[in-house]
């Protein structure tokens, strides 16, 4: 913790930057926790919830990415999990369904399954759904919005609208979307027992890795040219346009981006937590996630990651410790947090940091 | 610190860290768990204690706590002492599958008595029938299900929907205007009245939806008030029902000119919605407070002396209270909480309860219910008009009635 301050002379050509080896080994130590400690450790239900609690950490990465890095306050990420999360789900109850209809069909009065339905029977389509239905979506949403140049409070306003109405829209159409329930009793994930052990530990390795592959891309990304210029857009949006850059390309780019990551949690969510339902993507949910990124600190990726962990984790530990007053202490801990430490844990992890080298 | 990966490595590893820590205290209780060997046997308790549904939800939860505090008084079930677990739904129906799968996983409780939503229901559902784990469900519903791991304890449609339908039919009422809240309980309640109606020579002339918790009904009651039915029938839950009311009063219609038949409404309800408001409608039930029999006087009274004398009992909060004794019924008969053994002993149990005799159809693991209609009345309390003489056969999917041949495929 002492040798930190060896940085190049500033006068030095900018070559390459000096290999820092505590960051990656730092996080292959993260990754052999994640990977092998807690599969020994956690019995087959806390695995679950820790689990569920990464694939909203790849959310929050997403809105790390775009609120943190690119100052796009997206406040409707619930919509592309929900899509990706629906496209999966679409997906499971047809194939439990077979030659049948899915069973909310059934008590819906619906009689022909509807044509949206047939190509999701497709596992390999229904995983490019996953990805490029949040995709289109934030992309056509960020080319129509962002050469408006709407920002700031008009964008997050924008974005929470659209959750709002996506509820609206699957709670309405029972027959298509399972309403309020949303689509849930899933039996077999790809050929296998979606309930077994076996299968859930799979999962949880699966979205360890994810989020693994997706934090390094998204690190990469931040350190890249790309990232130096998105960190330009967020901080002086006209200079960059001066510049001769296109800031809306940028921020399209990085939104779309965070889109996906979304729609890759959600479906990496059904199968572990076996529901997908309008709950999930409301405005509620939505805000509940940025809420958790800014607790864990939203200028670091890794703050946005631990936020979500984080909250995942109380949300569960408040609730089943105390039923009855749990919500209380979830919003005090949050006003605390947030009231404290504007920049967040990691912003603490920081700051603290930093006097122990000023003291040094 | 300015290194983004030294920051995430740190977080992520002070979480998981937190995350092993938590974990641990939770086990280590289920360890020396009960329903092992102890002198207690776990019970989960899963209902919304937070959220939209909580103001119903509490009221139940409250039922079957007084209903596991007299079993225990009485020396408990087996020799051992009933001990509940409660959990809160918080509204939302992911969270009661987690919240299912906790209290079989790591409470390792016996049977839980829980939900009140059919949404909260059908997410229950999964968990409880992948780890072969028996739930009470304590609230009228839809039909149309029938799972072998759950125990319903309120209505099925031929036990309160189509009496209602039987009963505005009998008032001479054929045009019927029809009002729910946007899920699964409304809509396919609505599917089985559309299709009484057909086969009956009624006629429905309009179905609207609001979604939960909706509160602007002008334009709603302005469609039923031109439509100009002769009753309404309402499967709006929660509080809606307060605005709709209001609305309907201030739009001038009177329980005289066109009664509102409500499924949803009881006796805690009315409280909220305003006596002034509702007073005069039918409702359709299998209990109210006023049902005359000894079993009900004990209840009320146990209630409002635990509670508070200003508590009222309604059907959901009985039919909870009556699943925690049907359920310790089940358990003696068969000489253990082992699910298939329950499930095995509970066919054919009857108990006198606060609505009557009730009995438990092994076959749908359904109840036979009596069928009561009653109207709303100026203390706030509901007196029962018409009763069905004797306890109705669950039929949860309708097989003995001709004209819903096409529902249950």
């Amino acid at each position: 913790m002492t040798a930190t301050l060896e940085k190049p002379p500033v006068t030095e050509a900018p070559v390459k930057e000096p290999r820092d080896w505590r960051g990656p080994a730092l996080f292959a130590l993260v990754a052999v926790i994640g990977l092998v400690v807690m599969p020994l450790v956690l019995e087959p239900f806390r695995l679950g919830l820790l689990a569920k609690y990464l694939t909203y950490a790849i959310v929050a990465l997403g809105i790390g990415l775009a609120w943190g890095q690119g100052g796009m306050l997206t406040l409707g990420q619930g919509v592309f999990f929900g899509l990706g999360g629906y496209a999966m789900g679409m997906h499971l109850k047809l194939n439990d369904a077979g030659d049948g209809l899915p069973d909310f069909m059934v008590w819906s009065g619906v009689e022909t399954l509807p044509a949206l339905w047939e190509p999701f029977r497709n596992p390999v389509f229904a995983i490019a759904m996953v990805v490029v239905v949040p995709g289109a979506i934030a992309w056509l949403l960020g080319t129509l919005v962002f050469r408006q140049r709407v920002r700031g409070a008009y964008f997050a306003i924008l974005t929470q609208a659209l959750a709002a109405a996506m509820v609206i829209l699957l709670v309405g159409q029972q027959g298509l979307t399972g309403g309020t329930n949303g689509l849930t009793n899933f039996f077999e994930f790809f050929g296998q027992d979606v309930a077994a052990d076996s299968t859930q530990r799979g999962l949880y390795f699966t979205v360890a890795i994810v989020l693994g592959i997706l934090f390094v891309g998204a690190w990469q990304l931040q350190r890249s040219r790309f990232g130096r210029l998105l960190l330009a857009v967020r901080d002086g949006e006209d200079r960059v346009r001066f510049l001769g850059y296109n800031p809306a390309t940028v921020k399209t780019i990085t939104f779309t981006l965070s889109a996906v990551m979304a729609g890759i949690a959600g479906a990496l969510f059904v199968p572990i937590v076996g529901i997908i339902s309008p709950a999930l993507l409301g405005v509620v949910p939505s805000l509940e996630l940025v809420v958790a990124v800014a607790i864990g600190g939203r200028f670091a990726l890794a703050g946005a990651v631990l936020g979500a962990i984080l909250m995942g984790y109380a949300k569960t530990y408040f609730s089943e410790e105390l039923p009855d007053a749990w919500l209380y202490l979830q919003g005090a801990l949050f006003i605390l947090v947030i009231g404290l430490a504007p920049k967040g844990i990691i912003g603490i992890l920081g700051s603290l940091r930093r006097k122990k080298e000023v003291a040094a | 610190m300015r290194n983004a990966f030294l920051r995430t490595a740190v977080g992520a590893g002070l979480v998981l860290a937190l995350a092993a820590c938590g974990g641990e205290p939770t086990e280590s209780t289920t360890g020396g768990g009960a329903a092992a060997g102890g002198d207690t046997i776990k019970v989960g308790l899963l209902h919304s204690l937070s959220g939209t549904m909580a103001i119903s939800e509490v009221t139940v939860r409250d039922a079957e706590l007084l209903a596991i505090e007299e079993i225990n008084a009485a020396g408990g079930v087996l020799g051992k002492k009933l001990e509940p677990v409660v959990e809160d739904g918080a509204s939302d129906w992911p969270t009661f599958a987690e919240k299912a799968n906790k209290l079989i996983s790591q409470d390792k409780v016996a049977t839980v008595f829980g939900g009140w939503t059919s949404a909260s229901r059908k997410a229950m559902l999964p968990v409880f029938e992948r780890h072969k784990a028996l739930l009470w469900y304590p609230v009228q519903y839809e039909g149309l299900e029938s799972s072998p791991y759950i125990f319903y304890t309120g209505a099925t449609t031929n036990q309160q929907i189509i009496p209602g339908l039987d009963y505005l039919k009998e008032q001479g009422k054929t045009k019927i205007f029809l009002v729910g809240s946007d899920y699964v309980f409304p809509r396919t309640a609505n599917k089985i009245i559309k299709a009484y109606a057909a086969a009956n020579g009624m006629t429905i002339l309009g179905e609207e939806y609001t979604p939960l918790g909706h509160t602007e009904y002008s334009t709603l009651t302005n469609k039923v008030v031109q439509a100009k039915p002769d009753a309404v029938f309402n499967t709006l839950n929660g509080d809606s029902n307060v605005a709709f009311f209001k609305q309907l009063k201030s739009a001038g219609v009177t329980a005289e000119s066109m009664p509102v038949l409500s499924v949803s409404v009881a006796e805690e309800e009315v409280t909220g919605i305003g006596v002034d408001n509702i007073v005069g409608h039918p409702v359709a039930w299998n209990y109210y407070q006023t049902t005359e029999n000894a079993a009900n006087t004990k209840f009320v009274a146990a209630f409002k002396a635990k509670y508070g004398a200003a508590k009222v009992t309604s059907d959901p909060m009985e039919a909870g209270y009556n699943a925690v004794y049907l359920w310790a019924e089940a358990v003696k008969k068969a000489g253990t909480t082992e699910v298939e053994a329950v499930k095995k002993a509970s066919g054919g149990i009857a108990l006198e309860r606060p609505e009557g005799l009730v009995t438990i159809d092994g076959e749908t693991q359904h109840m036979y219910k009596t069928a009561r209609i009653g109207i709303i009345q100026p203390d706030g309390l509901i007196k029962e008009v018409w009763n069905s003489g004797e306890p109705i056969k669950p039929d949860p999917y309708l097989k003995s009635y001709p004209w819903a041949g096409s529902l249950a495929s």
